[in-house]
């Protein structure tokens, strides 16, 4: 999968689940100054994050990474990172830069 | 201290017959029944329901309308709550400066949560045994005090927010706490009241203890029956009222026209039964309330009653107004025939069109009661719409769990 792949994916459940404009979606824009998302939204985000892109967040593990993201391209780097830290052999080729 | 007159000035409603206070004294004033056939929607969610009657809000509530911030803690019973709330501040004309001064607060109620965001949490829970898939709001749409929080949340609140528990006295209960807490000078306006929303679950809660009407499943306008011969219990239905009550020199200097006052109230516990209300303790609670008002039974002159339709609970409160008011023809109906029984908002929503009917000068009877029932009689049933001038009246709501509250209000001279 390609950043501009997860990208999309990432905007796309911004859009349709937190119903933000896709003009408001920059990968500077910060999470919860600009786009006004939430400790609340932070768990939805999570969650709608791990259906998407089938990983598990293991809150004692990542907690740390997850605090540190403060912009949309530091979501695309997380998923980038959890999918090849988490997945298996046979998945860790669908990660493609 | 000198204890502080108690006045509302401003109403709002989501009922039955949908959205605002004219749509709902609309539909009382044309003697419609907002009762309809639930049966394609709740047969098949619970097996073995007698009831398949529900008053449900007849528009879809407008809750794009929220921001989607306040919107993911709602449920749709804390939606038609702030949804009332509003109508009734723009109705009251009060400013949002003043509602986020500390000086206005919130008594607002709801029998439960959100029954359907309830019911979509379990769901997903015993589907797969986690809760991983349940939305971080879920737990505020669920939560008893989902509807005086989101409330408080979305117009900025600051003042004291109560949220009294009490079943289908909840909101009476809730408006009698906010006139003490502006009497005492604790707040200077209280937005009061309660919701609730219609749910197979909640109508299965009161199916099982039998106070469900079930013999009109395909007649569905001709339940419930309040008083009736032929009453075979309550039909549930939905919706939420707000009254907002405010300090008399507070309403003065805002020189906004008064409505109503609220005189007295008294909120006691049966003591003696969960389920079955008992006519000694409604005696007791409307006598209390008389002498909270400083008036006796001879200054009402109409009772908008509790009365759901079920066999016992009617009874009782007929024998009651025949041991206060005695041989005084006091002039009683019950707006359950309409609306069906609304449950937590019952109180606030019946509050809301006593006071409209005796700011207009009308009587609106019991819809279904044709003959009054064995142990109903004798009191002054109102069965035909009529004109006549109403001083002040009494607002009975009882609840399982043995919790009765009665409000006295009148009309406001100086």
């Amino acid at each position: 999968m390609t950043e501009q792949e997860i990208s999309n994916r990432v905007k796309k459940i911004l859009i349709e689940e937190f119903e933000l404009k896709e003009e408001e979606l920059n990968d500077d824009t910060s999470l919860y100054d600009e786009m006004g998302l939430d400790s609340l939204d932070s768990v939805d985000l999570i969650v709608a994050l791990e259906r998407e892109f089938s990983f598990k967040v293991i809150r004692n593990v990542d907690e740390e990474k997850i605090r540190a993201i403060r912009k949309l391209k530091d979501i695309y780097c997380f998923i980038i990172e959890k999918q090849k830290t988490l997945a298996g052999p046979e998945q860790r080729g669908i990660i493609d830069r | 201290m000198s204890l502080r007159r108690v006045v509302i000035t401003g109403m709002g409603a989501i009922s039955p017959f949908g959205i605002g206070m004219k749509t709902m004294m609309d539909g009382l004033y044309s003697g419609q029944s907002a009762v309809v056939s639930q049966k394609a929607e709740w047969e098949w969610q619970i097996k073995d329901l007698n009831c398949l009657v529900g008053a449900p809000v007849k528009e879809s509530l407008p809750s794009k309308s929220i921001s989607r911030q306040y919107r993911r803690t709602m449920g749709p019973t804390a939606v038609m709550a702030l949804l009332a709330a509003q109508e009734a501040i723009v109705n009251a004309g009060i400013s949002n400066s003043f509602i986020s001064s500390g000086r206005t607060g919130v008594s607002f109620s709801a029998s439960t949560g959100s029954a359907e965001s309830l019911t979509q949490y379990f769901k997903e829970f015993f589907k797969s045994s986690s809760l991983k898939n349940i939305s971080s709001g879920s737990f505020f749409q669920v939560m008893s005090h989902t509807s005086a929080a989101n409330i408080a949340h979305v117009l900025n609140i600051k003042g004291r927010v109560i949220s009294p528990d009490a079943a289908c006295s909840s909101a009476t209960q809730a408006i009698g706490l906010g006139y003490e807490a502006i009497k005492y000078g604790l707040q200077d306006i209280m937005l009061c009241g309660g919701s609730d929303e219609l749910n197979a679950i909640v109508c299965g809660s009161f199916d099982l203890l039998n106070a469900t009407s079930c013999r009109f499943n395909d007649k569905p306008t001709q339940t419930p029956r309040p008083f009736d011969r032929d009453r075979d219990g309550t039909v549930c239905g939905e919706g939420a009222g707000c009254i907002i009550l405010e300090a008399e020199e507070f309403a003065i200097r805002r020189n906004i026209p008064i409505l109503a006052e609220i005189k007295g109230f008294s909120t006691l516990s049966d003591g003696t039964h969960l389920a079955q209300s008992h006519s000694d303790s409604i005696v007791r609670c409307m006598e209390n309330a008389l002498d909270s008002a400083n008036l006796t039974s001879d200054d009402i002159d109409y009772i908008n009653a509790h009365a759901t339709g079920t066999i016992l609970g009617d009874i009782a409160e007929a024998e009651a107004i025949k041991k206060v008011f005695g041989s005084r023809m006091v002039p009683v109906s019950s707006l359950k025939g309409h609306m069906g029984h609304t449950l937590g908002a019952s109180g606030a929503l019946e509050v809301a069109a006593s006071v409209r009917m005796f700011n207009d000068n009308i009587l609106i009877p019991t819809l279904n009661l044709k003959h009054p029932g064995e142990g109903c009689e004798g009191i002054n049933h109102l069965m035909d719409i009529r004109r006549g001038k109403i001083r002040t009246f009494l607002k009975n709501s009882f609840a399982f769990g043995g919790i009765n509250s009665i409000l006295v209000i009148g009309r406001y001279s100086n």
